[in-house]
């Protein structure tokens, strides 16, 4: 109980962190009661096109170049984006510490090998991999989520080999090994508990960048065509953005908030898991 | 203001150097007290030492970082009283003012020399600057002074150390720079904070006879901080004793170490090991549990194809028998490979020949030698907050043993509360987490979880170092307590020969890999045959001070 309250504790002292959260508790409820909320079908064409924000009934941040409601689409993006941001994450710390571990755990020639592998992934620029794969693959939210997690997990990797390499000398993995507790094991309940914190930190750092790489993945066209999402509706405004700039401004002023919002999480995560991150504080 | 400078003139020529009335340090509020010094006072005459003596948490340092102004205000600061040096009320100067004194007329050693000194700095350029922030100097006057202070200390070949980089110098050799830089500008009193912990015997014993030639040749008062009365009855002149952070004791040292009045005092002298040398038992167990033979192990670094490394022998040729019940010492300095021998017989470091034979059976190397002796063999580590998993709740980490081989939950969990108890701490420990526990109380956690494994070897890898002298007694005991109960056979590695002596039966001296000396306990320390026992026998610190030799006119 004393720890979690002081997490708590120490994570409200960030005031960034407290609104970040707000803004993402919003966001979170936009995406489950999307299709609730929103007054129109984002795809229907409800009014005349280029209609400025209040310019209707109901239209209250206007219409696009097919005359579809761009509250709606923000709302319906929600969902679509928030998606994509978790489970890319999920899948490249997947990848990420299980190679991490297995790198910083065994050393040797596996650490060798597997970094290695890593570097590969790192030597190339992240987005253009993306690109190329998405373009490969059809562009669909499967494929733009395998992109996402291909290219996003080898700083997870190296942050949590780092991590092993220094607690696999502490006494007590000595101690476990000489009770004849077995590998995963050592490596699951030992040491992977003492590298949570950083890598919580790192994972909500990477859901804001997983937003970002999504749209600007479907603002050059490689977005999923069946899915209405915040990049999509700022790619698709960026031919008309002298005439109509309320199509382009507020999925973006959607896609800034919420990538502020998980930063600002992750720094107050950061506070608040750091103060007894290596138990030595009494 | 050339009456102030008559005033202190005055004070330098008779009167103390450093006079404390009544100092209370407040603790920033939430601490677990609300003052880290109460009401302390002490006098420090020109020339002689005064010791403050306490264990951690005592305020000891607390007083050394209020007289040279180092304290973190405005969260810890003084809230009464005077520090009067020189007839000055320090409490009084600001920063500015502070700062003309610190260096020029206070110098201060700090205990850990390996971090004392800027790695990126010629030793030459460090003292350099001190005297460059308080006196203008030509530069081969300055190199003058320089030369004179590091031959002052001791230290071999000055004209070539004040090119060389702190890296290549050992501990003792950094704290010798240490103290050439307090004493640069000679000045009236030197703070040395605990200088000694962080060396080995043998340093210790050569920088305190350094700190006392110097303070004898100079007129320098010494404001000496430390844990070990050992040290004090080497150095002192005068004592005061700390307790949460109140002066319970101050006088004489002779008269204070010898007839201590207060009841804190007399538990500290007390827990002091070194009392008795045990002895062998009468009627040895027939049963050998461990014989090593031959035990070799190199450490290789930095090799390239076509270079060769730095190799490392931390063990050569180490051989040694013990029986059930039997406790063997293995002592040395830090480097000496006693650490290296202990990863080996647990089975944590592979070695590169030799035997280690368990119960009459071999043990061979890595993952097999683990599973060979299946959790028979245990290690207590020494540094009890490394040792536990901060996330693991004590019974869970105690009780992970037995069912990783196979005991089931209910027997293993019965086993922890039990074990709990035998080690002096409540059932109720077993829900809770390590840092809501003390150093001494880890480590009887740390014993408890050993225990449990019913091992019949015990290694313990310095267990009591990290602990204060109080807690180090009561951990000792416990050590004394589960080894009759279980019949354990126990390698007991430690730097402390007063330890070593309380605690076991036999002893091995290490030098640089290699047992220089083996035997029974009371034959190596009463009789040592080998040189360097002799030396690391001389350099402990004892209670008891030798007459001192008298002085040729």
């Amino acid at each position: 109980m004393t720890i979690k309250n002081g997490f708590w504790r120490r994570f409200c002292r960030n005031k960034g962190a407290v609104i970040g959260l707000a803004v993402l508790v919003i966001a979170a409820l936009v995406a489950i009661l999307g299709p609730w909320l929103a007054p129109n079908d984002p795809w229907d064409m409800v009014e005349r096109p280029f209609l400025a924000p209040m310019g209707g009934p109901g239209m209250l941040l206007g219409t696009d170049t097919l005359g579809r409601d761009i509250l709606s689409g923000v709302i319906h993006g929600t969902r679509v984006s928030l998606l994509i941001g978790l489970i890319s994450t999920v899948v490249s710390l997947l990848i990420g510490v299980s190679l991490g571990a297995m790198s910083g755990y065994f050393g040797g020639w596996i650490d060798a090998a597997l970094m290695r592998f890593t570097e590969l992934f790192q030597a190339i620029p992240s987005f253009a991999l993306a690109i190329v794969l998405v373009a490969v693959f059809e562009p669909s939210l499967g494929s733009i989520i395998a992109a996402i997690s291909l290219v996003s997990w080898p700083p997870v990797a190296r942050l949590v080999r780092g991590e092993f390499l220094t607690l696999r000398q502490r006494d007590f993995v000595a101690a476990a090994l000489l009770a004849g507790q077995s590998t995963p094991r050592i490596i699951l309940t030992q040491i992977l508990p003492n590298a949570i914190s950083p890598i919580i930190v790192m994972g909500s750092l990477m859901i804001a960048s997983a937003i970002l790489l999504e749209s600007s993945l479907s603002f050059l066209g490689l977005g999923d065509p069946n899915a209405m999402s915040w990049g999509y509706m700022v790619g698709s405004a960026r031919t008309v953005l002298l005439q109509a700039w309320w199509m382009a401004v507020f999925p973006g002023l959607a896609i800034v908030l919420t990538v502020l919002a998980f930063n600002l999480v992750g720094e107050g995560l950061n506070d608040g898991l750091n103060a007894r991150a290596d138990g030595r504080t009494k | 203001m050339s009456d102030f400078k008559q005033s202190a003139q005055t004070a330098e020529s008779s009167g103390p150097v450093l006079d404390i009335q009544g100092l209370s340090i407040r603790l920033p509020p939430g601490g677990d007290r609300e003052l880290a010094v109460t009401n302390a006072s002490m006098t420090l005459m020109p020339g002689q030492t005064l010791c403050v003596v306490g264990e951690s948490g005592s305020g000891k340092s607390m007083i050394a970082n209020a007289v040279m102004g180092l304290l973190p205000v405005p969260k810890v600061a003084p809230v009464a009283g005077r520090i009067m040096f020189d007839g000055q009320d320090l409490l009084s100067l600001n920063e500015e003012q502070m700062r003309t004194l610190r260096g020029r007329r206070i110098g201060m050693v700090f205990q850990e020399p390996m971090t004392a000194l800027n790695p990126l700095m010629r030793i030459g350029d460090q003292l350099g600057e001190v005297i460059d922030s308080h006196v203008d100097l030509p530069s081969d006057e300055k190199r003058k002074r320089i030369i004179a202070a590091l031959t002052d200390v001791g230290l071999p070949d000055p004209e070539l150390l004040i090119e060389a980089y702190p890296f290549r110098l050992s501990g003792g050799q950094r704290q010798r720079v240490m103290i050439a830089c307090a004493l640069l500008l000679e000045p009236r009193l030197l703070i040395a904070d605990e200088p000694t912990t962080a060396l080995d015997v043998t340093t210790q014993a050569q920088i305190l006879v350094l700190i006392k030639e110097l303070q004898q040749r100079r007129g320098t008062a010494v404001l000496f901080i430390t844990h070990d009365f050992g040290v004090v009855s080497e150095i002192a002149d005068y004592v005061v004793v700390m307790q949460t952070g109140v002066a319970v004791e101050s006088g004489p040292a002779a008269e204070v170490l010898q007839n201590p009045q207060h009841p804190y005092t007399r538990k500290l002298i007390a827990a002091i090991p070194g009392g008795q040398l045990r002895k062998p038992n009468a009627a040895p167990d027939a049963h050998y549990v461990l014989q090593v033979q031959d035990l070799c192990k190199t450490y290789r670094s930095g090799g390239t194809l076509f270079r060769k490394g730095r190799e490392v022998q931390a063990a050569r040729n180490v051989s040694f028998e013990l029986r059930r019940g039997e406790t063997l010492g293995v002592v040395g300095e830090s480097g000496s490979g006693k650490t290296s021998v202990g990863r080996c017989l647990v089975g944590l470091a592979p070695f590169d020949s030799g035997r280690i034979v368990f119960n009459g059976r071999n043990l061979a190397q890595g993952e097999q030698f683990r599973r060979a002796a299946a959790g028979k063999i245990q290690m207590v580590f020494q540094d009890p907050y490394a040792s536990l998993n901060p996330r693991h709740r004590i019974g869970a980490a105690i009780a992970a043993g037995p069912i990783a081989q196979g005991v089931s939950r209910e027997i293993a969990m019965a086993r922890t509360a039990e074990l709990l108890g035998l080690v002096g701490l409540g059932a109720d420990a077993a829900d809770r987490f390590p840092h809501e526990f003390s150093g001494g109380q880890r480590q009887r956690i740390a014993i408890a979880r050993a225990l449990a494994m019913e091992p019949e070897l015990l290694v313990a890898d310095e267990p009591v170092s990290a602990l204060d002298v109080s807690v180090q007694a009561q951990v000792l005991e416990l050590f004394g307590d589960v080894r009759k109960r279980f019949g354990l056979a126990m390698v007991f590695i430690t730097h402390d020969l007063r330890v070593a002596g309380e605690m076991c039966d036999y002893i091995a001296v290490m030098q640089r890999g290699s047992v220089v000396e083996y035997g029974p306990t009371h034959e190596v320390l009463t009789n040592p045959q080998n040189p360097y026992t002799r030396q690391l026998i001389d350099a402990v610190p004892r209670l008891s001070r030798k007459p001192e030799p008298e002085v040729a006119a």
